[in-house]
């Protein structure tokens, strides 16, 4: 026994056998949240996690864990219309994160350092992948990473699909592009050029396939009725676009007239100008904001001289001279006729009205279910009606851009991937979403978003070199930590400081913290204070 | 870190406690694993209290200074009270309770004995809440200051006495509602008076170091404390403490309150040597008196359907002297951070 002064009769303790914990009525709880950028893509890649890795200047870490989703990050850094961005709580705060500038700079990085992927143990599972276009090849992908042995067939003379045939070289290069083809090919993947599949059934009977994904894309351009005398040249978009990768590119007139509001218009005026034409002039039946191409494109078609007419229609073309009439919208958006014409001077129109799908090859297959405009129906597994068929990309239904199909490929890969084994893939459930209003911003520096370089106007004009230009290492160093992290713990020790109690214990680097329970009073100045919103107060239940 | 390092880093890092992406030489002494803890787990204070977290930030800090050879002396109150009930003491560190009004005095005392046997090492903090410093104690603080001992005098202002159930101070501001200043009558809540201005008063002893801090600012916090023990002779550091029993805000808020507190102006963060003022840690983002006031309880009766408009402008008015006074917020300045004059 402790020897002790005179009239002490109790012996000296420390405070840490007085449990302050069951004071607590409510508990601090941490918990990852899905960051907004994630939850908005569309290919499903963790943004969040890898900009985490790519703060630290980790630059292959962060592209390993962008591989997991999408094989092709220096294309989607170019050509993706970024949702993520549109998403971004930073966007509230300043301006978004330039996550399509960071993910392109580590695209770049990986094409220059030559790194790559590795391939699962083989299973001994064929699959038949019909189309090399984003959707197939990103499928074929995955399917190689889990180790089935996936066979590419396009009917084209190269792979790329959409991505070759429809984005002018200006906004993705093509070294880039076969850059990041080349890497799929590598991890054994066949790619059968100038090869139709004539009929599914019996391609897949012959070839021994176990499944098939079926990812032609939408080739066939809409046409519209133009009453007049054979015009000077009619063209479709898709039609131009595709002969742009001819060896001699096509003539155009001195004026071109683009009839159309989406993308693929905005991207035949801007072609059409590069060849040579003085004038290309879009014309589109509804006004900028009902407009569906991205605005950011649309600004850069008007840098270079692109003239817009809005709500407009042809209605008649002659040799050199079309007819539009002038539209308006009523209160709902849609254009009614009014009744007055002008006349636009033209020798050349290029319809931009949307494509089809070109279904012929699947006449036989029993189960389809095939629209009247060919796009194929498929369940939530993106499986046809045809066990065993599965599809995705432009010819099912969806929004149609390289990210959706690139998604597409990935999904369909889990669950051809789960088919083959005869199984079902459950898609994990999500982390709910991380809003704006539970991040304490106060914790944020100001930094404003870094800038991409763009090519001058005046030296787009007459060539098809990349408009943006990539940022430099120390510029995605910069713009990765703009990340705010929304919703997963990045070790910024706030909670570790401002606990009253020295309740949270820190693990160290790479660790995070952990509460202790036995001296947490409940008092929630953790989850208030924590920049990011990875804290949550739970409710005792005892 | 005895100048406070604006840190180059567009995440956080500047504002938040630590931060992974840091060098060694940039982090906060609370963001680090061996930080001392010298006020322990297991202490009485309420939940959320700004006076525990304050006291840990200060000693802490002051404990890596002085390469863990400190000697504590605390004035009765809050502090004492929730941190030693015998036999149990939360202090990792040897620590003195005094009387309610002499803990400078006794700090006085340790210092000379610490003098006496040649001990040079040993370094002498004394410690106490508003009550203790501003008024009970104060007759020895400014004898302290005047012999210029070497001692450094943290004060942690809470704005009333807590611990005997929230009565007024010297330190209590205008308006808000105590025990003995209730909000009754055409005159609600505490008078507004001369006040009690300590900082300004340990300047005028002509002390080597004086300084504000707050605890929503701890890296400003840090590197005062670790100037002031860098510094011998008396040295007085007045840290601005939210109590959210005294103050009825909800625990969780104790850092926002004192973050709005020095982001209205109310508050001014500044240092001084040797009677000028030789620096000022610059507002980031000005916000009106109100936003502070509106989600403390002691200053409800200001708000509601019927405003207390003459005593809210009343208090932007001090608000906004202070900012003009201290030059809170001359420079166009994004980041925050010190600025020397």
């Amino acid at each position: 026994m402790e020897r002790k002064p005179f009239a002490i009769t109790l012996n000296s303790n420390s405070s840490l056998a007085n449990h302050t914990g069951s004071w607590r009525t409510s508990k601090p709880v941490y918990l990852d949240r899905l960051p907004p950028c994630n939850h908005a893509c569309p290919a499903g890649e963790d943004i969040q996690g890898w900009l985490y890795q790519a703060e630290e200047g980790k630059y292959k870490e962060a592209w390993e864990i962008l591989m997991r989703d999408n094989p092709f990050p220096a294309l989607h850094g170019r050509v993706c219309y970024h949702p993520c961005e549109d998403a971004c709580n930073r966007g509230q705060l300043d301006e978004a994160v330039g996550i399509h500038a960071v993910e392109r700079f580590l695209g770049d990085e990986a094409i220059r350092e030559g790194w790559s992927v590795l391939c699962g143990p083989p299973t001994g599972k064929k699959v038949l992948v019909v189309g090399a276009g984003p959707s197939g090849l990103s499928a074929a992908y995955h399917l190689a990473r889990f180790g089935h042995a996936a066979t590419i067939y396009d009917a084209g003379p190269k792979a790329g699909g959409m991505m070759r045939f429809g984005i002018p070289k200006y906004r993705l290069p093509r070294d880039i592009l076969d850059a990041e083809i080349a890497r799929i090919e590598s991890m054994g993947v066949p790619i059968r050029l100038n090869h139709k599949v004539e009929d599914l059934e019996t391609a897949i009977r012959e070839g021994g396939y176990d499944a098939a994904f079926l990812a032609i894309g939408a080739h066939l351009a809409k046409r519209t009725e133009i009453p007049g005398r054979d015009a000077g040249k009619i063209l479709d978009a898709a039609s131009f676009l595709k002969s742009m990768e001819d060896k001699t590119p096509p003539k155009v007139g001195r004026r071109v007239v683009v009839y159309g509001g989406g993308n693929t218009a905005i991207d035949a005026a801007r072609s059409a100008k590069r060849l040579g034409a003085e004038e290309a002039v879009i014309v589109y039946r509804r006004d900028r904001e009902h407009m569906p191409a991205h605005a950011f494109e649309l600004d850069e078609a008007i840098e270079e001289g692109v003239v817009i007419h809005w709500l407009r229609t042809i209605t008649r073309a002659e040799e050199s001279k079309f007819t539009v009439e002038v539209m308006e919208l009523d209160s709902t958006g849609r254009p009614k006729p009014t009744g007055r014409f002008e006349e636009i001077d033209a020798d050349t129109v290029i319809l931009a009205l949307g494509q089809n799908v070109d279904t012929g090859f699947l006449r036989n297959v029993s189960g389809l279910v095939i629209a009247d405009d060919g796009i194929i129906q498929v369940n939530e597994s993106m499986m046809t009606g045809c066990p065993g068929v599965f599809a995705g990309g432009d010819m099912v239904p969806s929004e149609r851009t390289v990210t959706v199909a690139t998604g597409h490929g990935k999904k369909a890969a889990r669950h051809i991937d789960a088919y083959l084994r005869g199984a079902r893939y459950e898609k994990p459930p999500a982390h709910p979403i991380a809003t704006f209003d539970m991040l304490n911003t106060w914790y944020y520096t100001d930094a404003d978003r870094s800038r991409q370089v763009y090519l001058e106007a005046i030296r787009r004009r007459s060539n098809f070199d990349e408009v943006v230009g990539g940022l430099e290492p120390n510029t995605a160093l910069f713009e990765a930590r703009r990340c705010l992290s929304c919703g997963n713990c990045f070790e910024c020790d706030t909670c570790y400081g401002v606990c009253p109690d020295n309740a949270v214990i820190k693990l160290g680097p790479g660790k995070r913290f952990v509460f202790n329970y036995d001296y947490c009073k409940g008092c929630g100045i953790c989850v208030q204070e924590c920049p990011c919103g990875a804290i949550e107060m739970v409710k005792e239940t005892k | 870190m005895t100048e406070r390092t604006r840190i180059k880093f567009y995440q956080t890092g500047t504002f938040t406690v630590g931060n992974r992406l840091l060098g060694e030489e940039d982090r906060t002494v609370q963001s680090r694993i061996e930080r001392t803890n010298s006020l322990n787990s297991g202490h009485r204070a309420c939940q959320g209290c700004g006076e525990a977290l304050g006291a840990r930030y200060a000693v802490d800090a002051a404990m890596r200074a002085a390469g863990n050879r400190l000697i504590a002396v605390n004035a009765t109150g809050c502090l004492e009270v929730f941190s030693t009930p015998y036999p149990e003491s939360s202090w990792k560190l040897p620590w003195m309770h005094s009387l309610f009004g002499n803990a400078p005095a006794v700090a006085t005392g340790v210092a000379a004995a610490l003098r006496a046997k040649g001990r040079a090492d040993v370094r002498v903090l004394a410690q106490g809440g508003d009550g203790g410093t501003v008024d009970i104690g104060f007759g020895c603080l400014s004898g302290m200051f005047e012999r210029n001992d070497d001692v450094l005098y943290v004060c942690y202002d809470n704005e009333a006495y807590m611990n005997t159930g929230v009565q007024r101070s010297g330190s209590t501001p205008p308006s808000a509602r105590t025990m003995t200043t209730p909000a009754v009558g055409d005159h609600p809540g505490n008078a507004f008076r001369n006040g009690k201005n300590v900082p300004r008063i340990a300047m005028a002893h002509g002390l080597s170091y004086v300084a504000t801090a707050s605890v929503a600012d701890l890296r400003d916090l840090e590197t005062k404390v670790t100037k002031a023990m860098g510094i011998s002779g008396s040295r007085y550091i007045h840290i601005h403490v939210p109590c959210p029993l005294g103050w009825a805000h909800d625990p969780s808020l104790t850092i926002k309150v004192a973050r709005l507190a020095v982001e209205s102006g109310l508050f001014p963060l500044f240092e001084a040597e040797h009677g000028k003022i030789t620096g000022r840690t610059l507002i980031r983002r000005k916000v009106p008196v109100d936003r502070y006031l509106e989600l403390q309880g002691r200053f409800k009766h200001l708000f509601g359907e019927h405003p207390d408009r003459a005593s809210l402008a009343a208090i932007q008015a001090i608000a906004d002297q202070n900012i003009m006074e201290y030059r809170l917020m001359e420079e166009p300045v994004s980041g925050g951070g010190s600025v020397g004059t």
